[in-house]
């Protein structure tokens, strides 16, 4: 699976909208996900997780700016997200399933931010990019 | 069995009461058949659905949609017993239809990000979880008779 040119401009150009607010998507994005799926929490039982504890906030962050990253190296992913991709397989080992409901969350925070731009082809670009982002971050895992 | 909660039953019915569900259920399809391609498998005699436009103006899935989301309400009707509301349905979509389960998830999905568009804002955590509890519920009723 990769992006086609369309596709690519497609995620740029929301990539460009949605930075300005970055940190806040990140940060909703999280509370949508601990919200949704209640099992994902086990994997912070260190942190609070209550919406405006800021510990969700700066993982928020830190979630969106590795896409941000992906999005500016939109052309060579595997590199960009290389130590990432190390992360979740030697250290963290995230449940591979629990990614498709992170895009989930994302595409959903997404959509309610910008519902006029979050047109079907639209959601279907950003759908296929975070499953290229999952499948790279899953690459190691054995 | 899901189990929902009074409170997630009223977050349910307040945003269901404001749903086109003709609107609705035409776009929740056709996203689906747009966001995941494969899912066209079932649809053979729909016609054009060559691109995102094609598929979101097919008036064959836009009658669909509304079909399949007028039975969503169904659901909503009856929110503690949504395997009885589901019995027959899940008989024809294995049976007759046989459509892999693993496709009411993602029409699930598709539906809670066209609920986001449509609601913005109010579409909060604690709504989309309620939402969320209600498509799964729907389509571990509509996996239910398969054998």
């Amino acid at each position: 699976m990769s992006l086609t040119k369309t596709e690519r401009a497609i995620i740029t150009s929301i990539w460009d909208k949605m930075s300005v607010q970055a940190d806040a998507i990140g940060t909703e994005t999280l509370e949508r996900l601990f919200s949704s799926y209640l099992q994902t929490k086990t994997y912070f039982p260190h942190f609070n997780l209550h919406p405006g504890s800021p510990q969700l906030h700066a993982h928020g962050s830190k979630v969106v700016a590795a896409l941000g990253d992906a999005v500016k190296n939109i052309d060579n992913m595997q590199v960009a997200l290389t130590k990432l991709s190390d992360l979740h397989a030697y250290v963290l080992h995230v449940d591979p399933v629990n990614f498709k409901f992170l895009s989930h969350c994302l595409l959903v925070t997404l959509a309610t931010h910008f519902p006029a731009d979050f047109t079907a082809d639209v959601h279907a670009a950003w759908d296929k990019f975070m499953s290229i982002v999952s499948s790279i971050l899953t690459k190691k895992y054995r | 069995m899901v189990h929902f909660t009074s409170e997630e039953k009223s977050i349910i019915s307040a945003l269901w009461g404001k749903v086109n569900v003709e609107e609705t259920g035409g776009e929740t399809l056709g996203r689906l058949l747009t966001v995941y391609p494969w899912t066209q498998r079932f649809f053979d005699s729909f016609g054009n659905m060559s691109s995102p436009s094609a598929i979101m103006g097919n008036p064959k899935v836009k009658a669909h949609g509304k079909k399949v989301l007028t039975s969503f309400g169904e659901a909503i009707k009856n929110l503690d017993n949504l395997k009885g509301t589901f019995a027959k349905l899940s008989e024809l979509h294995c049976d007759k239809l046989h459509v892999d389960p693993e496709n009411f998830r993602l029409l699930g999905n598709v539906l809670v990000i066209v609920l986001a568009t449509h609601f913005g804002k109010e579409f909060t955590p604690e709504v989309q979880a309620a939402w969320q509890k209600l498509v799964s519920g729907v389509a571990i009723a509509l996996a239910h008779k398969y054998h």
